[in-house]
């Protein structure tokens, strides 16, 4: 029972982690078609932001809790400003190319910004572990669990929620359903697309930057762990099938739970599971689980 | 085209003049090169820590203000120029690297190297060029125990002793243990060190159980299912040799968790961190500092100077890495002058080569003896210690030392060899 209990807990906190970097992911994607590499950097600034709000804050005194609006805080401002200079800096001039173009231009814009993020924080860890003990922990069939993670994973529904809402039950997201289903239609139709592009890139910036604060306060923020993120994410949503947030809900999942078991049964192929589970369903459904195979426009 | 006779003399002897100057101004400068990571997640815990050490060292050694017997200027009276490359990017990158460094920078010695892998290609390439190379930080034994080099040193231990010491530690501090479970990063240094480790107190103890071994992929960050396993399968003991900010993360996770509240932590490379989380540190946790470096160091002029010079110009205490980035620096120095000494003028890299050979000399960590591998490797006592707060100051209680001939194989065995047979000829007290 304990060891259920570990392994069913382990696999939801480490899928709703998962999911909250590929929500932003898979939703650009989705929209705009471009498999976007820079949102490794994307999470490292939510995380440096984090736990440099998070510093500066708790220095000057004020009261602990505030620090979990400093992290929201630092993933909103972060992901806005960055997202709004990339995508309005650079990829307005690249829309049209070839998706491989697309994926070789965020990769350069993720080496720029880990770059970036070198000569603005160094290169020294950063530490924002005040919000991650705050909360104590629970016992569940003898073990304990952080009530961060516990609290990740209702955050985690919370997105998804919200994102199927936003994307299914209010105008501005049906317009964004016309726009991912044939962009050009939409915009004989009078959608401002490029405007959609904008706030689409934007929102999915945020969720990037978010994963990465709240993902702060339990790691040692250092260079590097956007990187080391990205290729977990792109697993997650080519699972789930690229564009798909419900693909990547279930990606996520598939993934966290794998782990979990392989981790707790049999330690050895804790590396192989993620890759191998992916490249099981590519075997069956490459366009992955959620995604509908669709003719190719010539 | 005639050129006058005059005109000619004269650039003739311009052309004289420059040639005859650039060696004496070559001579009078040490082009050292200097590899550590300074990018990637192996920058701050390591790199940039080593960096400081060599910049903080050869600035005071071209002042010739270090203490006896390091208080000649430079290296043998040549003002040291550090060249500083990036040591990320992986063995391919560096192996062009230390090319660059040789033949276009013209460096007469390099000091480098923290990864194993680096370690394990770079030293092929400094043969080939005969150029003179001091490994500072790299742990695996398999450098000189695969090889023979002529040019290569090792200044730094191997992490062979940081396992058998640990093995020895735990059986000491703790002796009822039943069982220890352990928690490494998936590549060769964490398979080396558990393999080591669990060898060695298998050596110990026959009968010790491994309720379970964990080995995640290095910089996952996420241990929170490996937390669970180590809960699941509790032990009294859990050995890890996580570093950087995998260490970090592993402790804060865990720390919160309560994982170390029945089980005490074993953290080889802990002493790194004991400053940067002394508030999230469990008291009675076991560190390690790869040597008697850190807190570990012995009170002599060379680390009292150390520590002070350290502490005052980067605002904390050095960790192991910039105790053995001064340790290897001071050893190549060492080596050239007492190569110096037995010739006229600047010894050639042979003659420090045989000076480096078997070479004792003190470093702030205290004595290093070339004694391994055939003269090249190093070896050193180990320490280990359990953390506490004293006067809310990070500290370390239950230190023990263990001498070098104890916790290191003889130099005709290979580590694994000789843990396997039981560490025969170990000289403990």
């Amino acid at each position: 029972m304990k060891l259920v209990i570990a392994m069913l807990m382990d696999g939801v906190i480490y899928a709703s982690w998962l999911f909250v970097i590929a929500a932003g992911l898979t939703l650009i994607y989705g929209v705009m078609r471009i498999l976007n590499m820079a949102h490794g950097s994307f999470y490292a600034i939510g995380a440096y932001g984090g736990a440099s709000l998070v510093g500066f804050y708790l220095a000057g005194g004020y009261p602990p809790w505030g620090a979990y609006f400093m992290l929201l805080g630092a993933a909103l401002i972060g992901g806005t400003v960055v997202g709004l200079l990339i995508e309005r800096g650079l990829l307005r001039m690249m829309y049209g190319r070839d998706e491989v173009v697309m994926i070789l231009v965020t990769y350069a814009i993720l080496l720029i910004l880990e770059d970036v993020i070198k000569l603005i924080w160094g290169v020294d860890a950063y530490f924002a572990y005040q919000p991650y003990t705050l909360l104590g922990r629970t016992k569940l069939a003898g073990l304990s669990f952080a009530n961060y993670d516990i609290l990740l994973i209702f955050v985690s529904a919370l997105i998804c929620f919200v994102l199927w809402w936003g994307l299914n039950r209010t105008r501005k997201g049906k317009l964004l359903q016309a726009v991912i289903h044939d962009r050009d239609t939409a915009a004989f139709l009078g959608i401002n697309v490029t405007r959609m592009f904008t706030v689409t890139f934007v929102i999915g910036a945020v969720l990037g930057a978010l994963a990465g604060a709240l993902t702060a306060p339990g790691i040692s923020v250092m260079p590097g762990i956007g990187v080391e993120v990205i290729i977990l994410a792109f697993a997650v949503v080519v699972i789930g099938g690229l564009g798909s947030v419900g693909g990547a809900l279930l990606g996520a999942l598939i993934v966290g739970l794998a782990r979990s078991a392989a981790v707790h049964l049999y330690p050895d192929a804790e590396l192989f599971v993620i890759y191998g589970v992916m490249g099981l369903v590519l075997a069956f459904r490459p366009q992955g689980l959620f995604a509908i195979a669709t003719a190719r426009k010539i | 085209m005639f050129i006058p006779f005059a005109k000619k003399s004269a650039l003739v002897g311009l052309l004289v003049a420059s040639a005859v100057a650039q060696p004496v101004l070559a001579a009078d400068e040490y082009k050292l090169g200097l590899v550590t990571f300074l990018s990637g997640g192996a920058a701050g815990p390591f790199g940039v820590p080593a960096q400081n050490a060599a910049n903080l060292l050869l600035e005071t050694l071209n002042e010739g203000a270090l203490p006896a017997p390091y208080n000649a200027k430079g290296i043998n009276g040549r003002t040291i120029k550090p060249i500083y490359v990036d040591e990320a990017g992986g063995a391919t990158k560096q192996s062009s690297e230390y090319r660059n460094l040789v033949e276009r920078q013209g460096v007469d010695a390099v000091v480098g190297y923290i990864s194993s892998g680096d370690c394990l290609a770079v030293p092929a390439v400094a043969e080939e060029l005969k150029t003179l190379t001091v490994l500072f930080d790299c742990g695996t034994p398999r450098v000189f125990e695969d090889n023979s080099f002529k040019y290569v040193f090792r200044t730094g231990p191997t992490t062979t002793m940081d396992s058998v010491a640990a093995s020895y530690y735990i059986k000491d501090i703790f002796p009822n243990l039943n069982a220890v479970s352990g928690i490494n990063q998936n590549y060769s240094f964490g398979h080396e060190s558990w393999a080591d480790f669990y060898g060695s107190l298998k050596g110990l103890q026959a009968d010790i159980d491994v309720p379970t071994k964990q080995f995640p992929k290095i910089y996952a960050g996420q241990y929170g299912a490996e937390i669970s396993a180590l809960m699941v399968n509790s032990a009294d003991v859990i050995h890890s040799s996580f570093w950087g900010g995998d260490m970090e993360a592993f402790l804060l996770q865990g720390a919160a968790r309560g994982l170390f509240e029945d089980q005490t932590a074993l953290l080889t490379t802990g002493e790194s961190a004991m400053y940067r989380l002394s508030d999230q540190i469990p008291e009675g946790t076991i560190l390690g500092g790869r040597g008697p470096f850190g807190i570990y160091a012995p009170d002599n002029a060379l680390n009292r100077w150390f520590r002070d010079a350290y502490s005052k110009r980067f605002g904390t205490q050095p960790t192991y890495p910039a105790y053995k980035m001064v340790q290897g620096i001071l050893g190549l120095k060492l080596a050239t002058e007492q190569a110096a000494a037995k010739v006229s003028g600047q010894p050639t890299t042979e003659d420090v080569v045989s000076a480096f050979e078997y070479l004792e000399y003190e470093g702030p960590g205290g004595k290093v003896s070339m004694n391994m591998g055939k003269g090249h490797q190093a070896s050193m006592e180990m320490v280990y210690g359990r953390y506490a707060l004293k006067d809310g100051k990070p500290a370390v209680t239950d230190v023990r030392r263990y001498a070098a001939e104890c916790v290191n194989p003889s130099d005709d065995m290979p580590a694994n060899e000789w843990i396997e047979k039981g560490m025969p000829g170990a000289k403990c007290n």
